[in-house]
């Protein structure tokens, strides 16, 4: 949801970035469910997603803004405000909680001054949280941009962002 | 039937239903959020969990949801097991946790579902100290406010605006404790059904705007049942009253009309009533008067004419008109309608009455498995029956969802999965784009003529003993085979067309077409203009022209007007020959207009939510309204200024109105059973218009008297301006508001229902005067095309929600949303003109006396060439009316500054 009240102008998807959708478009029975993937072909360009970016997609797609909107919100992996270079997704679920990623998250915080949601000073790293990864026997684990990493600790983070 | 068991009570019940509904068509109370009858079960808010167990044997069960859970045979249920009831106790405290407990300032409070189900379940103690999480709200437009942080998260709003009225702005956004139910920014709703939220909302989230202005609590609201006047439909209509002001309007259930939904013009239309246009004083030559001075006045007049002729309303009761037709005499009643009009609504009621076809009810709409749409665009000329339309378009889709996969009809979910695979037929000819297309298979775009020859060819190709259609081209042709092919399978095809292309042809071809069908269960409706168009109709009368003849040849000297603006109805220059013709113009109505300003003696008209009577839907279902609170002093019912002047008349009361109206017109016999008489009582008592917590009476006038008034007398109607009187059992047509303890929101309907979603018990209000009889001959009347003379266009004007109505454009919210002003045009007629999307064109009729400047829109979908597009009834192109010939010019802005 648009919180600000400024007007956004649609903007024209790249001629890569049309090819590429088109290039899956015709893998769904409707331009509704392509929504989602063409969310992450023009996220993988412009590393988020802005409201004139979303307007750009709702055209090229025929469908409602809202409804694009209502997609781009609800995945956790769609970002519509500027992310740094790498985003780092911590697990917040039951098996993570139980064996430590609120330790995981203060680390993280802490080491990069920032609060979850919010970008580091230097534009390397943002930090989100992230519904489970699929790695509870390895728990606590991350995502470190497309990196899935397990059984962290302190150190583990630290040896992350040395990097 | 299942025998089931309920807390060790045994009941028999409709098998296949799901439990929360069966709980409560038997009157049991469990509470719920997300499930709706009219929307199924979604198995979203969690808060109707049950103790569902295996055999008799067991003893511990489990817990399920009652709206996701079928009945069936041998279901052994609990409600009251201590497990379940903790479930919904600590579910609505979860519930609570963001909630902001702001009901003091909440315009839900009173009639809050939420408020109830926190009741019921005995959530009664706030634990929760966290923080909680806020969010911001829109600004939606006039009609609906948005306050977010009141959501519980059910996801009504959205399955009703996006699935249920096909509209895609409203969304939710976000995900797990985070989600957000609004627009992706700020701007007013698109949906024409937009109201419905404020009463599909469990919560204050959504509230009507248009009440908060002038905000009251509903157990201190008058109310009165009533009939919504702003269409041909007649949907049903609770209208709210404090302090001499109607403050809102909200639906009133009706199971064969409107069910639970009302349209945005219906619900917010209403202001109008509390205009400043409102006529408050008779007025003779443009003096105001006092009532007896008036009434006087009018004997005089009346009794010094060689001859008064009466012109009557379609948008006037049925007890009025006759109440004029009996004053002036029956040769001289003239029906008010232009006759083009006049002829239409002559061919419907004939149809209606004599064409031995099925006229549906909403419901029986919703049923249909085909239909053709023929020249309407049907949301803008009849709004709720689009969203019925809306709904037949699903049943293919739940009858596969039932046969093959055996998936309830409120499997909501599964079903809505279902409909990309199988939807019903729907196909739609009409002049230009509807707001239905998206549900249509496929569409046909022509000029009314065009419209008429295709329907004439459908018919054909179902019977080839109708009468042949002209020529059609190979793609035409084929479509109209496959619409043939479609309908002619069907088990319920309904054929919808109506009055808004003003052809004959149009209707004559529906009805051949639904004539031709094979189907004993086809359906054919027509929308009509106004109110009680059809009432009107079945009232004969002569057309409009006549009047202005009897006029014009002197062969009468005085008018009396009812309810009727004749700058509406026909051209400017013969409405000023036959008003200052006139030697004595007597005019009866609510609202200013310029037909008022003419009057010699203007006589102020109480509005629908001030008086009584009975209307004619497009459905042929006679319905009466009743007033909510009195008029003023210095306002009369229309049919009271008119008995009043009647010498010797027998006829005292509105009840004797209706009878002599019932006894002068066969096809009207059955207006006396449309509800009980003014004798009427409640084991003894009247039917009370407040509730019983109705507050401040002794104080409400005290600023002008100190001395509590007596309560009005109402000798007309069951019902007492007060909170004393009997409310049980009243039978629906006298049905105030609904209220039943422990529930004070809107879904205490559930307590007036046969079963949920269902007839209301002793049957849904409103007397069908027709049923199937008789059959009428092919029409032949087959139009030749309209062929366009290069520069010459035929002005369309076609019905808009908002912008079309003439009453409902008097209130505040409506004008704000009132249609674009500008013409449409389709391409190549644009191009020839040397016309682009947005120029500024000057419109002139044939003559060459320039009309109004307008902007010219383009539209693609407009195939037939020569045509322009109007809003009909926008007051800015009063100057045009349908069918008028014109010419266009671009307007220059440099060359013709100050023209
Ligand atoms: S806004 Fe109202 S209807 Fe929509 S989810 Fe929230 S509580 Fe339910
Ligand atoms: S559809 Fe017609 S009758 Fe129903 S609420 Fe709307 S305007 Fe009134
Ligand atoms: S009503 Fe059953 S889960 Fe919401």
């Amino acid at each position: 949801m648009k919180q600000t009240a400024e007007k956004s102008t649609s903007e024209d998807l790249t001629a890569l970035e049309i090819q590429e959708i088109n290039a899956i478009i015709n893998h769904y029975e409707d331009h509704t469910s392509v929504a989602i993937e063409a969310l992450n072909i023009v996220q993988k360009h412009r590393r988020w997603i802005s409201d004139s970016t979303l307007k750009a997609v709702a055209d090229f797609l025929q469908i409602s803004l809202a409804h694009l909107e209502s997609v781009a919100t609800f995945d956790n992996l769609i970002y519509r405000q500027p992310v740094g270079n790498t985003v780092i997704h911590y697990c917040n679920s039951v098996t993570c909680w139980m064996l430590g990623s609120e330790q995981i998250r203060e680390h993280l915080c802490q080491r990069l001054h920032v609060e979850p949601g919010e970008t580091s000073a230097d534009g390397q790293y943002t930090i989100l949280p992230i519904v489970c990864l699929g790695a509870c026997h390895r728990a606590p684990a991350a995502l470190v941009g497309d990196e899935l990493k397990i059984d962290l600790n302190t150190d583990a983070i630290d040896e992350i962002l040395k990097r | 039937m299942a025998r089931i068991q309920i807390d060790g009570q045994f009941y028999s019940v409709p098998e296949g239903n799901n439990v929360l509904s069966t709980c409560l068509s038997l009157g049991l109370d469990l509470p719920y959020f997300c499930w709706h009858p009219a929307m199924g079960s979604a198995g979203a808010c969690r808060q109707c969990a049950i103790i569902q167990y295996k055999d008799e044997e067991d003893t511990r069960g489990r817990l399920v949801m009652a709206c996701m859970t079928p009945v069936t045979d041998n279901l052994r249920i609990s409600l009251n097991a201590e497990q379940a009831r903790q479930f919904r106790r600590d579910n609505i405290e979860l519930l609570m946790t963001n909630h902001p407990h702001d009901c003091p300032v909440c315009e839900e409070g009173g009639e809050c579902h939420l408020q109830d189900m926190t009741h019921m379940t005995g959530h009664n103690l706030r634990r929760y100290r966290g923080r909680k999480r806020t969010h911001n709200n829109q600004n939606l437009g006039p009609f609906i406010n948005h306050e977010m942080n009141r959501c519980i998260a059910c996801y009504r709003c959205t399955r009703f605006y996006n699935e249920y009225a096909g509209c895609d702005d409203l969304q939710v956004f976000g995900i797990h404790n985070n989600v957000y139910f609004g627009r992706f920014e700020d701007g007013a709703l698109e949906s024409e059904f937009s109201g419905n939220l404020v009463e599909v909302c469990p919560t204050g989230v959504f509230t009507d705007k248009t009440f908060s202005a002038h905000f009251t609590r509903k157990w201190d609201l008058q109310t009165a049942p009533s009939i919504c006047v702003h269409c041909s439909l007649g949907c049903n209509i609770s209208p709210g009253e404090r302090y001499g002001e109607l403050r809102r309007i909200v639906n009133r259930y009706n199971g064969d009309v409107n069910g639970y939904f009302l349209c945005d013009r219906g619900r917010f239309g209403y202001d109008f009533v509390n205009s400043s246009k409102r006529i408050q004083h008779p007025r003779i030559k443009q003096r105001n008067a006092c009532i007896q001075t008036a009434k006087e006045h009018f004997h005089q007049l009346l009794t010094r004419a060689k001859r008064t002729i009466g012109i009557g309303s379609p948008r006037a009761t049925l007890e009025a008109n006759f109440a004029l037709r009996s004053l002036v005499g029956e040769t001289n009643f003239f029906s008010g309608i232009e006759d083009t009009e006049y002829q239409l609504l002559q061919t419907v009621s004939q149809i209606i009455r004599d064409g031995g076809i099925h006229s549906p009810s909403m419901r029986e709409v919703e049923q249909a498995d085909a239909l053709l749409i023929l020249g309407e665009d049907v949301t803008h000329s009849a709004p709720r029956l689009a969203l019925s339309l809306r709904q037949a378009a699903r049943n293919v889709s739940i009858e596969l969802a039932a046969s093959a996969l055996h998936v309830p009809s409120w499997q909501n979910a599964a079903v809505r999965e279902i409909e990309k695979q199988a939807l019903t037929p729907v196909f739609i000819a009409s002049i230009g784009r509807t707001r239905l297309d998206d549900i249509a298979l496929d569409t046909y775009h022509g000029s009314p003529d065009y419209l008429a020859n295709f329907g004439f060819a459908i018919a054909h190709y179902l019977d080839s003993s109708a009468p042949e259609a002209n020529a059609l081209d190979a793609d035409e042709n084929k479509l109209a085979h496959t619409i043939a092919a479609a309908l002619k399978q069907a088990k319920r095809p309904l054929i919808v067309s109506g009055t808004s292309c003003s052809s004959l042809a149009v209707i004559q071809a529906a009805y051949n077409i639904a004539k031709a069908l094979p189907s004993p269960n086809r359906q054919l409706t027509f929308s009509l203009p106004e109110c009680n168009s059809l009432g009107l109709a079945l009232m004969a009368g002569n057309d409009l022209q006549q009047a202005f003849t009897a006029i014009e040849q002197g062969q009468a000297d005085t008018v009396v007007i009812l309810e009727n603006d004749l700058y509406r109805r026909a051209e400017k220059q013969k409405v000023d020959a036959f008003l200052e013709t006139a030697e004595q113009l007597v005019v009866i109505d609510s609202l200013k207009n310029p037909t008022t300003e003419k009057a010699d003696l203007l006589l102020p008209a109480a509005s629908f939510a001030e008086s009584e009577g009975t209307l004619v839907n497009n459905e042929g279902r006679a319905q009466r309204y009743f007033p909510v609170y009195p008029a003023p002093d210095s306002i009369c019912a229309s049919w009271q200024w008119l008995l009043g002047t009647m010498e010797n008349s027998s006829w005292q009361h509105h009840d004797d109105l209706t009878t002599a109206c019932a006894q002068a017109f066969p096809d009207l016999t059955a207006i006396t059973q449309v509800a009980p008489g003014a004798d009427y009582r409640v084991k003894g008592s009247k039917i009370p218009r407040q509730p019983h917590r109705y507050s401040g009476r002794t104080a409400l006038h005290a600023n002008i008297d100190v001395s509590e008034p007596g309560q009005p007398t109402d000798s007309e109607t069951p019902f007492a301006y007060s909170m004393e009187g009997n409310m049980a059992q009243v039978p629906p047509a006298l049905l105030p508001v609904v209220w039943s303890p422990g529930w004070d929101s809107n879904q205490a309907i559930n307590k007036f229902q046969e079963e949920t979603g269902g007839h209301l018990r002793e049957g849904d209000a409103g007397i069908r005067l027709f049923e199937v009889s008789g059959t009428l001959a092919w029409f032949n009347g087959i139009p030749k095309p309209y062929i366009s003379e290069p520069g010459v266009w035929e002005v369309m004007a076609l019905p808009h929600i908002f912008g079309s109505e003439e009453l409902s454009l008097q209130s505040p919210a409506i004008a704000q949303r009132l249609a674009t002003v500008c013409a449409l045009m389709n391409p190549l007629d644009a191009e020839q003109a040397g016309i682009d999307n947005g120029d500024c064109v000057i419109i002139s009729d044939l003559s060459g006396a320039s009309l109004l400047t307008t902007v010219i829109q383009i539209d693609t979908n407009l195939s037939s060439a020569g045509l322009l597009c109007i809003t009909a009834g926008h007051p800015k192109f009063q100057a045009l009316k349908m069918g008028m010939q014109v010419t266009l010019r671009k307007f220059n802005s440099d060359s013709e500054v100050g023209s």
